[in-house]
Formats: C-alpha cells, sequence, structure tokens
C-alpha cells in the first residue's frame, strides 16, 4: 500500500504507528509474523530493515540486530521476497530501510524496480543526505518507490524546508542528536521548534523517531506530529524471541505502546 | 598547485559527503571555519610555529647509502616523518586540527585511532592545547597495542573500547561518528587520515602537504633537480597524500602508492582497498573499498595495524583512475624483510606501515639508473612495532 493511502486510512489511532524492525533478526520467518502482528495492531507503515555491516546513524540495539541477520545470511533479494508475501496481505505501507552503500551495490535502478514489484512503498536511506540523494530520489520516484528524508535538531531552518520539498512518503523528524536508540531519552524541544515551519513547507505527514520508545512519549507528541517512529525499543522487546513467542511479545510492546 | 575537490567535495568521481543530516550541519560548519582558517597568515604562522617547537619539523631528507646494498648506484633519500614528536606524520594533522578546533570554540576533541597512532598524536595536541580527548579503539586493537592505550591515558585521553563489527579501526571510525553527531556542538571530530566525508579528505591533505613542500625544497636546494619517484604507503592515504600533493604537476615526478597486501591480493587477506577493491561508499564518501558482491565491508589482514583499513581516501582514488599515481602491493612478508633491513642497514626501526614504501624501493630501485633520485616517505618509526615483530620472531623460531 502507498504511504499516502496508508496515512490517508489510518485508523484514529493519533498518532499514527510506524514501527522498525530488522528483516532476519533472528529468521526471516519471525520477522514476517513480527510484521503480521504490528499490521494487525494498527501500525500505519512498517520499515523493514535491510541488514548492513557499518550502520553509522544506528545505536548498539539496531547495530546488533543487524549483525545478527547479516551473521544468518540475509540479502536484499531475501528481503524483498518477505516484502512480496506481506504486501499483498497487510493494510499497511511496508518502507525498506538501509545504508547507501549495498543498495549502490544493487544497482539504484534494478533496487527501485524489484522493491516495486515486490509491493514496497518506500524507502529510507540514512546516510544519504539532500546534496547526495538526487540520483535516488529521481531513479525511485520513477518506480514510484517513496523516499522519506530526514530533518535533524542541527538543520537550519532554511535548510529543513528544502529537505521537507524534496522529501517523500512522509518527513522523518529525528529527535534529538545523535543515533538511533532508546537508551537515553528523546527531546522534543528541537521538533517543537521546527515543527511549525515544517507544516508550512510541506502536507507530507510528519513522523518523529529516534529514541521514542514508552508510552509517555507517544502522549507527549500526539497533537505535534502525525506519527511516531519506533525501533530500538521494540527491538528490546523481541530480544531473544522467535516464532509465536515473538509475536506475543509484539502484541504486548504495542499495547503497552499505546496504552 | 595540489588539486581542490569541488563544491561537493568531489576529486572526479570520488568524495562528498555521504553522512547522516544530523552531520551536515557540523560538516558545513567545520568547512566554513577552515575556509577561514586557511585564508588566515595568522592562522599558518602558528601551525608552522608549533610545527617548529614541538613537533621539531623541518624533518630531514636523508641520503640512505647502505639500504639498497653497497653496489647499488640508486640515490635514495628517506624523508624522515619518524623523527617527529610523537614519531609519525599523524602529528601534522593534529596540530592544525586543534588549532582550528580552538579557532572554532569547541570543547572536546574525538578521535578514531587503530594501532593508536592517531590516537597518541590526538592525545599528544589534547594535552598540549588543554583540550579533554575521547578516543574511540576496537576492543581487539585496545588489547593488541596496549602500550599506546596507556601512552593515550598517560596523556590525560579517555580510550573508549568498541565492541561492535570486527572491533578494529572500522568500526571505531564508526563509534566516532556517532558519538560526534551526538556532540556535535561542543565536539570537534578529529580524523586521521584523507578520509571521511568533504571536507575532511581535503582538509587533512592540506595539514600534510609540509611533508611535500619540505621535501620539494629540499630536493632543490640540494640536488638541484626534483626527485624521480617519490613512495609512500597508503593506509588511509595522508602520509602519500601529504608527499605527493607537491608533486602532483610536476609530470616527471613519478608518484608510487604502496597499500598492504596482506597476505597477497588476491588472497582474501588483504588491505589493499586500489589493488583488490571496487567502488563504494564508507565512512562519508565515495572512494575504492574492500567490499563484498553485496555492498558489505570485507574484514581486511595486514601486519601493520596502521594500513589495515578498507577504504582508502577519494583523492587517491582519483589519482589512481586518473592514472597520475600507481598504486602497488606489498605483502607482509616483504615488508617485514624491510624492516629488518632497514634497522641493520640504516640504523632506523621503521614503522611496519613505512617499511611497506621501503620494500617497494627496493624492488623500483632495481629498474633505475644513477640518474633517478627515489624519495621514500618513512612515515613513522617503529617503537610501537617491536613487541609484535618480536612475537612473530619467537614463533618463526619455535616453528623451525
Ligand atoms: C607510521 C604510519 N604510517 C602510515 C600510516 C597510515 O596512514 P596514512 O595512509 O593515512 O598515512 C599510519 C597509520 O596509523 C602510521 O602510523
Amino acid at each position: 500500500m502507498r504511504l499516502v493511502d496508508a496515512f490517508a486510512a489510518r485508523s484514529k489511532r493519533r498518532p499514527a504507528f510506524v514501527p522498525y524492525v530488522m528483516a532476519g533478526d533472528p529468521d526471516l520467518a519471525t520477522t514476517e509474523a513480527v510484521v503480521r502482528a504490528l499490521a494487525r495492531n494498527g501500525a500505519t507503515a512498517i520499515e523493514l530493515g535491510i541488514p548492513y555491516g557499518d550502520p553509522l546513524a544506528d545505536g548498539p540495539t539496531i547495530a546488533a540486530a543487524g549483525a545478527r541477520a547479516l551473521a544468518s545470511g540475509i540479502t536484499i533479494e531475501d528481503v524483498l521476497g518477505s516484502v512480496a508475501r506481506l504486501a499483498p496481505e497487510i493494510p499497511s505501507s511496508i518502507v525498506l530501510f538501509t545504508y547507501f552503500n549495498p543498495l549502490d551495490r544493487y544497482g539504484l535502478e534494478r533496487f527501485a524496480r524489484d522493491a516495486a514489484r515486490a509491493g514496497a512503498a518506500g524507502a529510507i536511506v540514512p546516510d544519504i543526505a539532500l546534496e547526495e540523494s538526487e540520483e535516488l530520489r529521481a531513479i525511485f520516484a520513477l518506480h514510484c518507490i517513496d523516499v522519506p528524508m530526514l530533518v535533524a535538531p542541527s538543520t537550519p531552518p532554511e535548510r529543513a524546508v528544502k529537505i521537507a520539498a524534496a522529501s517523500s512518503g512522509f518527513l522523518y523528524i529525528v529527535s534529538r542528536l545523535g543515533v538511533t536508540g532508546a537508551a537515553s531519552e528523546p527531546d522534543f524541544a528541537p521538533m517543537r521548534r521546527q515543527v511549525a515551519a515544517l507544516r508550512a513547507a510541506t502536507d507530507l505527514p510528519l513522523a518523529l523517531g529516534f529514541g521514542v520508545s514508552r508510552p509517555e512519549h507517544v502522549r507527549a507528541v500526539a497533537d505535534d506530529v502525525d506519527a511516531v517512529i519506533v525501533g530500538s525499543a521494540l527491538i528490546d522487546a523481541l530480544a531473544g524471541t522467535s516464532g509465536d513467542d515473538a509475536v506475543a511479545a509484539t502484541e504486548r510492546f504495542v499495547s503497552g505502546l499505546f496504552a | 598547485m595540489p588539486i581542490e575537490p569541488n563544491a561537493r567535495g568531489y576529486f572526479g568521481a570520488f568524495g562528498g559527503r555521504f553522512v547522516p543530516e544530523v552531520l551536515v550541519a557540523a560538516l558545513e560548519e567545520l568547512e566554513a571555519a577552515m575556509r577561514g582558517a586557511f585564508a588566515d597568515e595568522g592562522f599558518w604562522a602558528e601551525y608552522r610555529e608549533v610545527l617548529r617547537d614541538f613537533v621539531g619539523r623541518p624533518s630531514a631528507l636523508y641520503p640512505a647509502l647502505r639500504f639498497l646494498g653497497a653496489d647499488a648506484s640508486v640515490p635514495l633519500l628517506f624523508k624522515r616523518e619518524d623523527t617527529n614528536h610523537t614519531g609519525a606524520h599523524k602529528i601534522n594533522n593534529t596540530v592544525g586540527q586543534a588549532l582550528l578546533a580552538r579557532r572554532m570554540g569547541k570543547r572536546r576533541l574525538i578521535a578514531e585511532t587503530g594501532a593508536g597512532q592517531h590516537g597518541v598524536a590526538t592525545a599528544t595536541v589534547g594535552a598540549k592545547f588543554g583540550l579533554p580527548v575521547d578516543v574511540y579503539m576496537g576492543e581487539l586493537d585496545v588489547e593488541r597495542q596496549a602500550l599506546n592505550v596507556y601512552i593515550m591515558q598517560l596523556l590525560g585521553a579517555t580510550v573508549h573500547p568498541v565492541s561492535g563489527g570486527t572491533k578494529t579501526l572500522k568500526d571505531a571510525t564508526n563509534e566516532a561518528f556517532r558519538v560526534w553527531a551526538a556532540q556535535v556542538e561542543e565536539s570537534f571530530y578529529v580524523i586521521g587520515s584523507v578520509v571521511g566525508a568533504h571536507p575532511y579528505p581535503y582538509m587533512v591533505r592540506e595539514f600534510q602537504k609540509v611533508i611535500g613542500e619540505e621535501t620539494r625544497a629540499q630536493c632543490l636546494e640540494r640536488y638541484g633537480r626534483l626527485p624521480s619517484d617519490v613512495i609512500a604507503c597508503v593506509g588511509g592515504g595522508s602520509n602519500a597524500m601529504g608527499i605527493f600533493s607537491a608533486f602532483v604537476d610536476d609530470p616527471e615526478v613519478r608518484l608510487w602508492g604502496v597499500e598492504a597486501a596482506g597476505e597477497g591480493v588476491a588472497s582474501g587477506r588483504t588491505a589493499a582497498a586500489l589493488g583488490a577493491g571496487s567502488v563504494g561508499v564508507l565512512h562519508g564518501s565515495r572512494s575504492y573499498l574492500l567490499q563484498s558482491e553485496r555492498g558489505q565491508v570485507i574484514e581486511t589482514h595486514s601486519i601493520s595495524a596502521g594500513l589495515d583499513y578498507p577504504g582508502v581516501g577519494p583523492e587517491h582514488a582519483f589519482l589512481k583512475d586518473s592514472g597520475r599515481a600507481t598504486y602497488v602491493p606489498i605483502t607482509d612478508d616483504e615488508a617485514l624483510a624491510a624492516f629488518y633491513d632497514c634497522a641493520k642497514s640504516e640504523g632506523i626501526v621503521p614503522a611496519l606501515e613505512s617499511a611497506h614504501a621501503l620494500a617497494f624501493a627496493k624492488k623500483l630501485a632495481a629498474q633505475r639508473t644513477s640518474d633517478a633520485l627515489v624519495v621514500v616517505n618513512l612515515s613513522g618509526r617503529g617503537d610501537k612495532d617491536i613487541a609484535q615483530v618480536r612475537a612473530l620472531r619467537e614463533r618463526a623460531e619455535v616453528r623451525s
């Protein structure tokens, strides 16, 4: 499902829920079961990580999840295979999340085509900032793959407006300086300084991520942003589980988060 | 004139700024401050003064009369970066970056290190300029380079072992970038080679080009001509860019970058990014890289920790593809043999990194005549490597 439709059709849940899971951690069957559970439990979009060994934007939780997935031999083709199985069945958008080098190596054109065929709605590439993203955005747009771009607390206002204009699907607001991870608190002050200007610059949904991990975080930003992105806290909650246990842990996590 | 990258930090097709958005503003702030400093004669005057009084520059250009053997006729010169304070060329760069950090009002320095040479050089300038230093170092390297860890601590730095990935320099660099992302306002990230996102490859070269400028002037003054060949080892490539940059406009000067072949470029246990790698993106720039078919960075191997890195600076990728410089591999065994030879024949114990350049000098000299003038950048001294070399020798003796 395309992101624009998923956001239009989202349940009354405010803000919308955009969870992140690492494909293949600990195995693809578990990932697919978790994605289905997230979709059943109201996820508007689901970010599916394609593992990369040198994830500059990720903290220890997601880096370790990627290392486990790589150790089990997961490839881009495997992840796209999962997307092809999941996309027709779930009412959530699937957004792939990976780094530039593995995509570049696979071929940007080939990746966009294969991702679109599998039914993915978008791709987030956190290590290409605006200046390096033009070619990728143009190619992905041809295949109707949205590319949500990131705005950071350190992004100057004029630049944030340009990033908003270049983004598609949604706009990803990074809550704090640093990398992903639930160990340190998110900081909502930078987002609150930026949000009015971003609203003026784009009609895209605004999604807040990095460190969002607890129900009080979700409640605190419900009036500011359209969606919360929750990755490390979910991966922590899934630690050591697989199969049905992972599904049960997912359900517990989501009901806790929106309690 | 050394090559200028374009406005987006590219040397031809290589370079750029492949970083998370959170770092872009910091890189822009750094670039603006760097341009201001580079245009300020006062900045360079202070840099030169510190290099003279603290580092001990200029370093000598030493005629190595015995290394090639008694009957050799090819004049061979060593650029003595090993005599710098802290024992390598790394300090030229850390002095420059520390001065820039101070000028920008930054309150802390962050550095990555592999063997510990760049960590020691950063800890040293941190102590000198009164800036606290956090060094990130792979867990394996912390074990392998215990002495340098202790020296850094002695100098007041905090050494943070990094447990992710291969637990070596690549992962230490990832971690330094991550930590910098969380502290961009107060911290200055001191990168140790001509790698990373723009403007680092350019900036680090500018702080190392003193090696080439001195070499050029010393050659002209003493021999009345330019060298025929300039040889330097290439890890990330900073000592090589430092010496090459003074000669890129002189097509008659052949430039040789020596990579660590490890057990051989085709062995799978190598660190020769230009010789065995392909084009990709690592640590913020596009360059050659040792990577799998799937774009995952491959674990590297070299006897020399300072060359044991899967990437290489983008300007070297450009010099390779343009044909201006030639990159050649030297194996662990060849480097080790040159290490012993240099110690015995010249009374200089070279760094294992520099021993790669020396090993190639021997090969090249065999094809040169007495009208050549070969310069080797002796990037560092070998004190840091003695425990490792001794252990290797003892193991070899046990086997034989
Ligand atoms: C003595 C010496 N030479 C060379 C290198 C390699 O670095 P670069 O290629 O940046 O000069 C190192 C790195 O630690 C070093 O210590």
